[in-house]
């Protein structure tokens, strides 16, 4: 049983049975726009680190896939399947409350990430999957470790440009939840949270107050 | 209809007249070239005050029209340099009240992707706009045009531009640099400074000119490499931006979108995510009248008007504060 489950920017998913288990095999393809010398050496160190830190923010406590296997040299590894939907997906079918809830816990969650060294590089709601009562935070390959505050500022930016450009209709709510949820996990929350209000202001044609 | 368009957020002074039905009547460019350095704000802003008037009747001369027959002044409110955006908008605000036409403020980002939409037929496309100013990937959603990418600092024009001035090649940067890529065939590691579907050109600028400055590397391998970072991470973040709004076109504009390479990326891009590829024509690629005389009937014909009074310019003027009546 092998089905291709969803084509990314990045990788190709095939759901697989992988000795018993139902696992995701996600290959890195080439990119015949990239020059092969700068595209290797991308596919491979994302490969790495992906599967590195997806194991320290399971250590830390926070969600993530098991990891059966990583070849770098080809870019593929094969992890558990997270059986749910994207919260991407999910935003607008849930009520006030529960939509208060869940970025409450996402908002904790990114905290634990960011006290435990994890710069997950990529933290949108398509990278956050509700299966069952479990959030599970996956596609950890722009991630790096770092304790920076600009590193965190970044991260925080990206979350809350997802939430302007494709949850407009509740940016504030969504935005003030995840802050709470952030500030009970990560005893530096406000320096972060600062630093992502000075990095979106320092983008392109911000109104500086 | 017809519509006088005034451009003036950065080097070029633009004046472009435009038809109700798109037809581009006219669009001469009288480009401010800094005798050295970049662009210096308050100098590029008199080579326009001093240019305008030339440069308007220039238009009128080219469109076979006479002033009289204008039925709107728009003109690029924001965003851009203080000092030229403003002496764009006087001459707008003096034609329109002389005229007694109405005046139309016009987002210059906006006008990027509508001119583009316009001159390719492309409906509803994700946009990769990339100039000396600017950098942002954006799509229409409900109403105003999102932005799901953009630089976190400098613009990959600015980065071409800065970069070429450093290794004497000639202004603007992304066509010599282009030609000496050509001959170019070592590829220098260089950061490659991808965040999500953000971008960072500042430490790829420093890093490329740090390794200019060893003497080390032929120029034509650092312009090579230089390119293939740079384009690259735009790559990226466009198919990022793709893959996540699921967009049917994909379309470049901008300044830079006359660059070759980077058009084959985006074509292989799209090809791969089952999506149209669209490119600007040269003519309307860098900033230029046309396209905010183009941007201004659309607004007016969904009731904007900038009465004088309100008319002041706005530097920082993001496109996802636009209102887009005309696309809902």
């Amino acid at each position: 049983m092998e089905k291709l489950i969803a084509r990314g920017a990045e990788a190709d998913l095939i759901l697989t049975d992988w000795n018993g288990l139902r696992a995701l095999v996600k290959t890195r393809k080439p990119k015949r726009y990239r020059h092969p010398e700068l595209d290797r050496q991308l596919r491979r160190s994302r490969t790495r680190a992906e599967a590195d830190i997806i194991h320290r923010a399971k250590e830390a406590g926070v969600p993530t896939p098991l990891i059966y296997q990583v070849d770098p040299e080809n870019a593929v590894i094969v992890m558990e399947y997270i059986d749910g939907v994207k919260v991407r997906d999910l935003v607008d079918k849930l009520g006030d409350e529960e939509r208060t809830t869940l970025f409450h816990r996402i908002g904790g969650y990114a905290g634990t990430l960011h006290r435990a060294g994890v710069i997950h590089g990529d933290l949108t709601t398509s990278n956050i999957i509700k299966s069952g009562d479990r959030i599970v935070f996956i596609d950890f390959g722009l991630s790096e470790v770092s304790n920076e505050v600009e590193k965190r500022g970044v991260d925080l930016n990206l979350m809350n440009r997802m939430l302007t450009s494709t949850h407009y209709r509740h940016q504030e709510q969504l935005l003030e939840a995840f802050k709470v949820g952030y500030r009970e996990t990560n005893p530096e929350a406000e320096e972060a949270l600062q630093r992502m209000e000075e990095v979106a202001r320092r983008g392109r044609y911000i109104e500086k107050n | 209809m017809i519509a006088l368009g005034v451009e003036s957020t950065a080097d070029n002074l633009g004046i472009g007249v435009v038809a109700g039905d798109g037809r581009v009547l006219a669009n001469v460019l009288d480009v401010h070239v800094p005798a050295e350095g970049g662009i210096h704000p308050r100098e590029a802003a008199r080579h326009h005050s001093e240019c305008m008037g030339g440069a308007v009747r220039r238009a009128l001369d080219e469109a076979g029209v006479n002033a009289k027959e204008l039925d709107i002044i728009a003109f690029a409110q924001g965003p851009g340099l203080g000092p030229c955006l403003r002496t764009g908008a006087t001459s707008a605000r003096a034609l329109a009240c002389y005229l007694g036409r109405p005046l139309v403020g016009v987002n210059h980002c906006v006008a990027h992707v509508e001119v583009g939409r316009m001159a390719t037929g492309a409906e509803d496309p994700l946009t990769l706009y990339v100039s000396g100013g600017n950098t942002i990937v954006s799509g229409y959603e409900s109403g105003r045009y999102r932005i799901f990418g953009e630089t976190l600092d400098i613009a990959v024009g600015n980065c071409l531009d800065t970069f070429a001035r450093a290794a004497g090649l000639e202004y603007p940067g992304g066509p010599d640099i282009e030609r000496w890529a050509a001959r170019g065939e070592k590829l220098i590691s260089l950061p490659y400074t991808v965040k999500g579907m953000d971008l960072s050109y500042s430490g790829l600028l420093t890093a490329v000119t740090a390794e200019l400055q060893t003497g080390r590397h032929r120029v034509e391998d650092l312009c090579f490499s230089l390119q293939e970072t740079a384009y690259a991470m735009l790559g990226e973040i466009t198919e990022r931006a793709l893959a996540h709004t699921g967009k049917p076109e994909l379309l470049l504009t901008g300044g830079v979108a006359a660059n070759k390479r980077l058009g084959s990326i985006v074509r292989s891009i799209a090809e791969e995510h089952g999506a149209k590829p669209y490119v600007v024509p040269i003519r309307l690629a860098a900033d230029n009248g046309a396209m905010i005389a183009w941007t201004g009937i659309l607004a007016y014909n969904s009731g904007i008007r900038t009465p004088v009074e309100s008319s002041h310019v706005n530097p920082n003027w993001r496109m996802d504060q636009v209102e887009i009546p005309w696309r809902s």
